[in-house]
């Protein structure tokens, strides 16, 4: 029996990044100011979010209503569980993080447009964190939508015709997707006069007809194409032509993760487990996981440009989490749980690595980083964490995902699900070792690399002549990010109840499944 | 009991009337008071509205003999919940339309400032008429009234303007014959011409083929005036070339009204029998459903930003059809009944009220109609544009927008009736809307005048309207925030609750 | 057949009467080119239905509604005066909307010099193609 415990801290946490928002806007004409505020909201935004942990992994929920009974039965309230939590947590400390960078990144190279930028920016984790906290799917449709609006500008940032081509794919994907959902959240009100979150579902057999039942699950799909499965992937990697941060926090953690997040919400809280089963849906949902896990790992193998590496190895990624849940064993689900945090720190030291590769040296493509790991080798030390998570190697927290998902697939008794396991892992060695081997072991073809710059730990590179003008504090703030992600990333392989995010992946289990 | 609140009424169209002329006379010697005394009116009006829905949600409706003579002899004005709920749309839009007009209507039409505020204090004189009255010979008169101000305003600009309005004047008419028309059948039939005894008189008739022509006149006539397709020809250019507040008017009210009128009409004097007894209502839905992609189709391909709103405009007049049509099938709280159509109508006024007078804005300040030239426009006028952006995305249906609750109502009456078709459309038809919405943002926002990137990093010239300008648009588009919350939360259901239940629709508790 | 159509017409001519003038109108305002033409067409078709409406008063060997003590005695039958004011203001309204509409037509005039529709599109449309925007 979960107790629920109303506060205000839900909305608290909401109010944060909204306030946020406003003030950048107010404040536009003075930089500093506009970016404390980001990181105002961000810490006081985390600190609540985590002190509702505790409550949590006790067993019970923190709801707060607001707007009861728009339709009957239907509230838009908030309401924390532990799942919810999981998500809540991971994107608001990755906020901070990311805000940090991105002065440093925005500042370097003198960007355009930052008010909107960080304007939009509060506006999608006001988004993706109401995601993590709705009480239903109406209330998450709503946030869904703006987290689709707010993240568009900064897509498009660029403002080039390429950005905006990419800005429009972004658009055109993921307000049709919002369309299915909405026409999916209606069709299940419709059938069952509630869109409540209920561990263990609220669709039974009974609820409609199979038919009805499987095509709903195909609408509710179709309505997360933000989960980026094949064949529905392709805005992923257009949309990399957005300045680095947008793309390590939105498309690494955010968005993305708003996509498998809400998949999750309709196979362990809309439909059930059980439902799941008897639909043969788990299976049906595996196999486009495991189509996309491959797939998406031989296309990564074959992009030199890294951020479009990076993105199809989040497509990848993100179907580990999918496939997790597909298994519907409880071993499967938590490490699909467990996946959605820890990809997120992985996935954002890569980018963020990047990013400050791009930053400092103005390179793009994989095949121009040869011998970068000695002239950055700190950050090269970063990525080749990250990376090495990503391949669920220890002593990265990857592992820790990977091995719950292993243990998933026996649980649920197919071997070929473990063996598609293990090729996709073996995939991500394939796409991610040769750039970790140009890095540090290939010379660099020409005379760019100055002989004073041999060894240094921050990194100060030959490049355009306006990047050398960047300071060193500067560049400071886009290091430090991604060096305590990296770290991080480590730590939870070793405590992987950091920030409660393992005690609170087995609350959430128990409640579905009823235990390990 | 008797209160002051019972002659507000009639006050509203008085005084509507008598500021027409006022503003006429004192134009002659002064022309910058007129637009006070066109203000003062229009907030009296306003009050009084206010005042009029308190006291018919409190003691039910108000009934007004004109003169004295009991109805059915005398004319007679009858407020209820539903009117009531109209009329304050109706002011609404017009004030913030009002306050819009003072520097625009200088650049806009200058020198015809007197007869421009003569003839928009007569068309919400007609407007507040037709809305108020409970005789069906008054509302014709009242229809004509606006009508014949609304052609002499949009011919104002002159030009392809004349042509618009002569357009319209052709076809208006034609539709008002009709509707004049069906009067005579139904005077035929009953010897009256009062809303309320019409209907206790008409049901013996109902099988009678005259009454079922009077009702296909009555259909046909107000589908012409509220530009329903097939019959919607004459808007686009109408919308388009007439002065900013005046589209405002025509495709945030005006066109309204007159599916006001059809509700009247079917509702309150042919009543739900007889509606019952003919499929109308089921072929209604589907002309809808046609006039709603048509709207969107013909919308994405304009250039013309006004044309793209006025044909916007036929699409949404289609929910609104679609959603009258839904109203006898669909019975559940909160969707059922007349909900979404009069829930769309408020939102409708809100959100192309604001579009209109942000695309007025644009063509005040820099003589902008067609989209293409609206590169970088964002940076000159940041607060219009986000207005045009908030107001873009109601229409979209992004949730908590007002457009998103309106959008959400009529899914749900179809999902009601298991038509799963009209489901897919209006999901399509959100769709459609974000093609043809977005070019406009993207241009706005994310493209660049010729000239480079100069204005990167520093903050380009503000070039924005005057504040007189601004603030109704503003208002307006943060209402259609606001208000998408206060539907969420149900406020004014209680009031539409009421009309459902003066009607019969719904489920019957 | 034919007796019964006769029959039909000639007790309802009033009716048939006004329905060809509606049609005569609408015809005019659909068909004709000409802008004047097309008003005219709005005009019969209004009157039609005005006839429509006084035909409807009408009460065999009825006099004027000017009711005395004495008519009523001597049971004499008076037209219904209803219709004839309806139709007064009808009238009154039809004739503000040709008003509007021939002032139109003068500034149409004026504008392009001609009143033929076609003609006035046609220069509106090239206006509007060499401008690039909407011809004002």
């Amino acid at each position: 029996m979960t107790l629920t415990v109303e506060s205000i801290k839900p909305a608290l946490a909401l109010a944060c990044p909204l306030l946020a928002a406003l003030l950048i806007l107010l404040s536009s004409r003075r930089p500093n100011l506009r970016e404390s505020w980001t990181l105002i909201a961000g810490l006081f935004q985390f600190a609540i979010i985590l002190s509702m942990g505790p409550v949590i992994l006790l067993g019970k929920t923190v709801a707060f209503p607001f707007l009861t009974g728009v339709l009957p039965g239907v509230d838009f309230g908030l309401k924390v569980d532990a799942f919810g939590l999981i998500f809540a947590i991971t994107s608001s400390f990755l906020w901070i993080l990311v805000s940090v960078f991105s002065i440093g990144y925005m500042r370097t190279l003198k960007e355009h447009a930052q008010t909107r930028y960080y304007f939009c920016f509060a506006l999608a984790i006001f988004g993706a964190v109401g995601v993590a906290l709705s009480k239903n799917l109406m209330t998450l449709f709503i946030f869904y939508e703006i987290l689709t609006i707010s993240t568009y500008p900064l897509v498009a940032h660029e403002e080039s015709p390429e950005a905006l081509f990419a800005g429009r794919k972004y658009l055109a994907y993921l307000l049709t997707s919002g369309v299915f959902l909405l026409a999916a959240i209606a069709l299940d009100y419709s059938i069952t006069g509630t869109t409540d979150f209920n561990p263990g579902g609220h669709l039974t057999l009974a609820s409609a007809s199979r038919p009805f039942l499987m095509i709903l699950f195909l609408l509710f799909l179709l309505g997360f194409m933000k989960a980026a499965y094949i064949p529905f992937h392709s805005w992923l990697p257009a949309a990399m032509v957005a300045p680095t941060p947008v793309s390590a926090l939105l498309h690494a953690v955010a968005v993305v993760k708003a996509g498998v997040f809400g998949v999750v919400r309709i196979v362990c809280y809309v439909y059930g487990t059980n439902t799941m089963q008897e639909l043969g849906l788990g299976v049906m949902l595996a196999s486009l996981a495991a189509v996309t896990m491959i797939g998406a790992s031989l296309f990564a193998i074959a992009q030199d440009n890294l951020k479009k590496r990076l993105a199809y190895s989040t497509i990848s990624q993100l179907s580990y989490i999918l496939f997790g849940v597909a298994l519907l064993s409880p071993m499967g689900v938590t490490g699909a749980m467990l996946h959605i945090p820890l990809h997120g720190f992985m996935k954002i030291t890569l980018f963020l690595c990047a990013g400050f590769i791009l930053a400092a040296s103005g390179k793009k493509n994989i095949s121009e980083m040869a011998g970068i790991g000695r002239t950055m080798p700190v950050t090269m030390l970063a990525f080749t964490i990250g990376a090495l998570g990503m391949c669920g190697a220890p002593p990265v927290a990857g592992f820790i995902s990977k091995w719950y998902l292993g243990l998933g697939a026996i649980q649920s008794g197919q071997m070929i699900f473990l063996a598609i396991l293990l090729i996709a892992s073996l995939l991500d060695v394939v796409y991610f070792f040769p750039l970790i081997r140009t890095a540090f072991f290939e010379t660099m073809p020409s005379q760019e690399l100055l002989p004073g710059d041999r060894g240094k730990t921050v990194p100060v590179f030959p490049g355009k002549p306006q990047r050398l003008e960047a300071s060193r504090s500067i560049y400071f703030l886009m290091f430090l990010p991604l060096s305590i992600t990296a770290l991080l990333s480590m730590l939870f392989c070793l405590f992987p109840n950091l920030f409660y995010i393992l005690g609170l992946a087995r609350v959430a289990v128990r409640d579905i499944l009823g235990g390990l | 009991m008797t209160s002051f609140v019972e002659h507000l009424p009639i006050l509203i169209i008085a005084i509507s009337l008598f500021s027409a002329l006022t503003i006429l006379v004192v134009g002659w010697f002064n022309n910058r008071s007129c637009i006070f005394i066109f203000w003062l009116t229009l907030l009296a009006q306003f009050i009084m509205s206010l005042f009029i829905l308190n006291h018919v949600l409190a003691y039910g409706p108000i009934h007004y003999w004109l003169g004295g003579w009991k109805p059915p002899w005398g004319i007679e004005l009858v407020v209820d919940s539903l009117n009531a709920y109209i009329l304050i749309i109706l002011l609404f839009l017009s004030l913030a339309c009002a306050i819009y007009s003072k520097s625009n209507i200088e650049h806009e039409l200058p020198g015809k400032r007197v007869s421009f505020y003569t003839l928009f204090q007569l068309l919400i004189a007609g407007l507040c008429g037709v809305t108020l009255t409970g005789d069906i010979f008054n509302m014709f008169v009242f229809i004509e009234i606006f009508s014949i101000s609304a052609y002499a305003l949009i011919a104002a600009r002159g030009k392809i303007a004349l042509k618009a309005s002569f357009t319209y004047l052709i076809l208006g008419s034609i539709g008002t014959c009709f509707f004049l028309l069906g009067i005579g059948f139904l005077y035929s039939i009953t010897g009256s011409l009062n809303l309320h005894d019409l209907s206790i008189l008409l049901p013996p008739f109902y099988d009678n083929k005259v009454v079922k022509a009077a009702f296909v006149f009555f259909i046909v006539g107000l589908s012409i005036k509220m530009a329903l397709f097939p019959f919607h020809t004459w808007l686009p250019d109408a919308h388009a070339f007439a002065p900013a507040e005046i589209s405002a008017m025509l495709s945030g009210i005006m066109i309204e009204i007159s599916t006001y009128v059809f509700i009247r009409v079917s509702f309150s004097v042919f009543t739900l029998e007889f509606l019952k007894l003919l499929p109308v209502f089921d072929i209604l839905c589907w002309v809808a459903v046609a006039a709603i992609l048509m709207g969107s189709v013909m919308a994405i391909t304009q250039v013309n930003l006004k044309r793209m709103l006025a044909y916007s405009s036929v699409a949404n007049m289609g929910y609104i059809m679609l959603a009258v049509g839904l109203s006898l099938s669909a019975v559940e709280s909160p969707w059922g009944g007349l909900n979404p159509a009069l829930m769309h109508i408020a939102n409708h006024a809100l959100m192309k009220g604001c579009l209109f007078l942000a695309a007025g804005a644009f063509i005040y300040k820099a003589n902008l109609w067609n989209i293409t030239e609206f590169r970088g426009l964002a940076k000159k006028m940041p607060y219009t544009c986000a207005a045009f952006v908030i107001a873009a995305i109601s229409m979209i249906g992004i949730p908590p927008s007002v457009g998103f609750v309106s959008k959400l109502y009529i899914i749900m009456a179809s999902i009601e009736i298991k038509n799963y078709f009209f489901v897919a459309v209006l999901l399509i038809s959100s769709l459609l809307n974000l093609a043809y919405f977005w070019r406009v943002i993207e241009t706005m926002y994310m493209k660049h005048e010729e000239g480079g990137r100069s204005s990167h990093g520093s903050h380009g010239t503000s070039e924005e309207i005057p504040l007189g300008m601004l603030i109704p648009i503003l208002l307006l588009s943060s209402l259609c925030i606001v208000m998408g919350i206060v539907w969420l939360g149900k406020v004014p259901i209680p009031v539409l609750d009421q009309v459902n239940l003066m009607f019969g629709l719904g489920k019957v508790p | 057949m034919v007796e019964w159509l006769t029959a039909e017409i000639s007790s309802k001519y009033n009716y048939w009467v006004s329905i060809l003038l509606m049609l005569i109108g609408f015809y005019a305002i659909i068909a004709k080119d000409n802008l004047i033409k097309k008003i005219i067409g709005l005009s019969i078709f209004q009157t039609a239905i005005f006839l429509f409406y006084i035909s409807l008063g009408v009460v065999r060997k009825g006099t004027a509604p000017i009711v005395s003590e004495e008519m009523i005695l001597k049971g004499y039958a008076y037209v219904n005066p209803l219709p004839h004011v309806l139709i007064l203001t009808a009238i009154v309204v039809a004739v503000a909307t040709t008003a509007v509409a021939l002032s139109l037509i003068i500034r149409l005039y004026e504008e392009y010099g001609t009143i033929e529709e076609t003609e006035i599109i046609g220069a509106i449309k090239r206006k509007e193609a060499d401008q690039d925007r909407p011809a004002f």
